[in-house]
């Protein structure tokens, strides 16, 4: 039996105890998957694993507490899940996790670059470290490390990290590519170079705020500062400066939370680099706390906690 | 009136021509969003691909300067006087390079703000001092349905200008005076032939659509779906109830004010709302009668599809441009939630 048949038949056996399970069907075309929500055992027919299950579904768990759900994770996913056990935002009893190996997504971002506009889509297949697919009447097989979502090029953790049922073989996690991170590369600008590239970038952004609607770690939701009018935080008028505050409200309230899945970056209309961000926030918080999120169930926030003396941060006399 | 053949080289010119007089507004690649900024010239201009966002941040800005403000001198009875200016837009612009959808939008836009009841100073101050240059769809994506609103790939409702595409350029008609004189800008040559031609290609785009959706019940069943919570919780169990859908959509026209700046001077601001939002519908109470996201998408599929019909005679406020399908970080599908409707059945 292949993975998605195996996790299928867990998800079947399952479900009657459960009010959904989470996952994915085939959207509007083979490069759109779309989140399912199975109730019943035909439900779980439409289910698909592969490339373009990007969404991370731990973004529904939230607002789905005092509910028995089931969800199934990627790699990146469960860590999601994992950080949201460790704030007590969960419970666990309620929850029935899902695993899998993840081969890797695609990022449709990186695939317009290359290819433009991705109207016109045949058939879009992973075979082996490729990806074959037919656009615009034409053959391309591109190697999959061109196209898929940059996070999955330095993935070590492609298994779901916290799991009631496991389908199919484990992953081996990638070992990092030598040479310079995006992060790395892009802090060898100036300081007014690199204001220049996020003033260009935030003058995009349109505040739809879907970089906080599909980030699983953004929990106040409808209570969120960057829309309170008493007190009046933030401006809402949608210019670049004014975007970038929002941003890096955005950043800061995830310091040391975010696991990095990438969604936000992922669900930007217009393309800008967030991930940029939360990469140097994860780096300013992993050297100051040794810690990295989503991981540990029982671990305490950095930025929750206080210890007399950090381990890792030199205390002035 | 007369069609001309306008080389794709000649794009340049006439952009540059127009902008002598005119902000020309037209989509340019950022990023991997296609987005429409004012141009000088035609070099970076995206024409063959539907823009990312719509064109009606032209006339209907996401952030609209309503009036400044400064804090005035003390009056004799002890109260604080405010000194206010208002801050009228001014200026010719041109839309370059919309899509028939796009253009169509901004017609649903009049009926709410520029007609014969309601004239908002501001929308009309820029959409009667705006023109409209339109190219027709020779082949419309899978997520286009204008077929089923009304709309069609060749539709030149709204436009001054259709642009039909062929290889080498586009055969243009003008279909307004103001359309005439920008055409008259542009360097060219008779269509003849080509226009025949380019015409028919975009004639035929619509075969390429699939039929319409069935819409015929959907006002009806809305009705009866209204009070079914769990209809609408199921339908919008995966959106994440962002505001890509509104913000990118080019007949969503709902706004918010805010008073920006301090208590000594300031900004009366308009900037774009979306309904999907929490806040959208939260009262001064604390009471919100959209608490939960499925309440919020019924309100879009309804304003869209019911509620904006009833006000203006059977016209929807969906111009079938796909964005809301193609943006969605969830994918969630339009079509598929109004063809529930349609479909709908209480048990």
């Amino acid at each position: 039996m292949n993975v998605l048949e195996t996790m299928k038949k867990c998800i079947r056996e399952a479900l009657p105890d459960l009010d959904m399970v989470m996952g994915w069907e085939q959207g509007f075309d083979t490069l759109h998957a779309t989140p399912l929500f199975m109730e019943t055992a035909e439900d779980v027919d439409r289910l698909i694993l592969g490339p373009t299950c990007v969404q991370s579904l731990a973004v529904h768990l939230p607002s789905l507490k005092g509910k028995k759900i089931g969800v199934v994770v990627k790699g990146c996913d469960s860590r999601a899940v994992v950080q949201l056990l460790s704030e007590n935002l969960l419970n666990r009893e309620n929850l029935v996790i899902f695993g899998f190996g993840c081969d890797g997504v695609v990022s449709l971002s990186r695939l317009k670059k290359k290819l433009g506009a991705l109207d016109f889509i045949e058939s879009a297949e992973k075979k082996d470290d490729r990806l074959c697919i037919e656009i615009n009447g034409e053959q391309q097989d591109l190697p999959f490390d061109d196209i898929c979502a940059p996070k999955c090029l330095t993935c070590s953790r492609p298994n779901a990290i916290i799991s009631d049922h496991f389908a199919g073989p484990q992953r081996t996690p990638r070992i990092p590519a030598k040479g310079k991170t995006a992060l790395e590369k892009f802090e060898e600008k100036s300081l007014p170079e690199r204001f220049d590239f996020w003033k260009a970038q935030m003058q995009r952004c349109v505040r739809c705020y879907a970089c906080r609607d599909s980030c699983p770690m953004c929990v106040c939701r409808d209570h969120c500062v960057a829309v309170s009018r008493n007190p009046h935080f933030v401006s809402q008028e949608a210019t670049a400066s004014e975007n970038f505050m929002f941003q890096l409200i955005h950043v800061m309230h995830l310091a040391g939370r975010c696991v990095s899945c990438g969604e936000c970056e992922r669900a930007c209309p217009m393309d800008i680099p967030l991930g940029l961000l939360r990469a140097k926030s994860t780096e300013v918080t992993s050297a100051l706390f040794n810690q990295e999120a989503g991981l540990d169930q029982e671990a305490v926030l950095p930025l929750l906690s206080f210890n007399i003396e950090e381990e890792t941060i030199e205390e002035h006399d | 009136m007369n069609n001309i053949f306008i080389l794709r080289k000649d794009i340049d010119p006439w952009i540059k021509r127009m902008a002598e007089e005119r902000t020309v507004f037209a989509p340019v690649h950022e990023g991997d969003a296609v987005v429409y900024r004012a141009c000088d010239s035609g070099l970076r201009v995206e024409l063959d691909t539907m823009p990312t966002t719509s064109p009606k941040e032209i006339v209907f800005p996401q952030n609209e300067t309503l009036l400044t403000y400064t804090r005035g001198s003390g009056n004799e009875d002890g109260s604080v006087g405010v000194e206010t200016t208002e801050t009228l837009p001014s200026g010719k612009a041109v839309i370059f390079g919309t899509r028939p959808c796009g253009a169509r939008g901004l017609l649903i836009f009049d009926q709410v703000y520029n007609n014969e009841r309601i004239r908002d100073a501001y929308y009309a101050a820029r959409r009667e001092n705006t023109l409209t240059i339109t190219i027709a769809c020779n082949r419309p994506r899978p997520t286009c349905f204008c077929n089923s609103v009304g709309g069609a790939p060749d539709d030149s409702k709204g436009s001054d200008i259709m642009l039909y595409p062929l290889d080498d350029g586009f055969v243009a008609e003008a279909l307004t005076s103001g359309g005439e004189e920008l055409l008259a800008l542009a360097p060219s040559s008779p269509a003849g032939e080509k226009a025949v031609k380019a015409k028919a290609k975009a004639g035929q785009a619509i075969e390429t659509m699939g039929s319409p959706m069935d819409l015929s019940e959907v006002r009806k069943k809305f009705d009866l779906c209204f009070t079914d919570l769990a209809f609408w919780e199921k339908h919008s169990g995966k959106c994440l109830s962002c505001g890509i859908c509104t913000y990118l959509c080019p007949t969503c026209y709902c706004f918010n004010i805010t008073d920006e700046g301090s208590e000594e001077k300031g900004k009366r601001l308009r900037s774009w709302d979306n309904c999907m939002s929490f806040n959208f519908t939260a009262e001064a109470s604390g009471h919100n009668p959209r608490s939960a996201k499925a309440m919020r998408l019924r309100n879009r599929i309804g304003h869209k599809f019911v509620y904006y019909p009833e006000l203006h005679e059977d016209r929807l406020a969906c111009c079938g441009c796909g964005r809301c399908i193609t943006a969605c970080p969830s994918s969630v599908d339009i079509r598929n939630i109004v063809k529930a409707v349609q479909e709908y059945s209480h048990e």
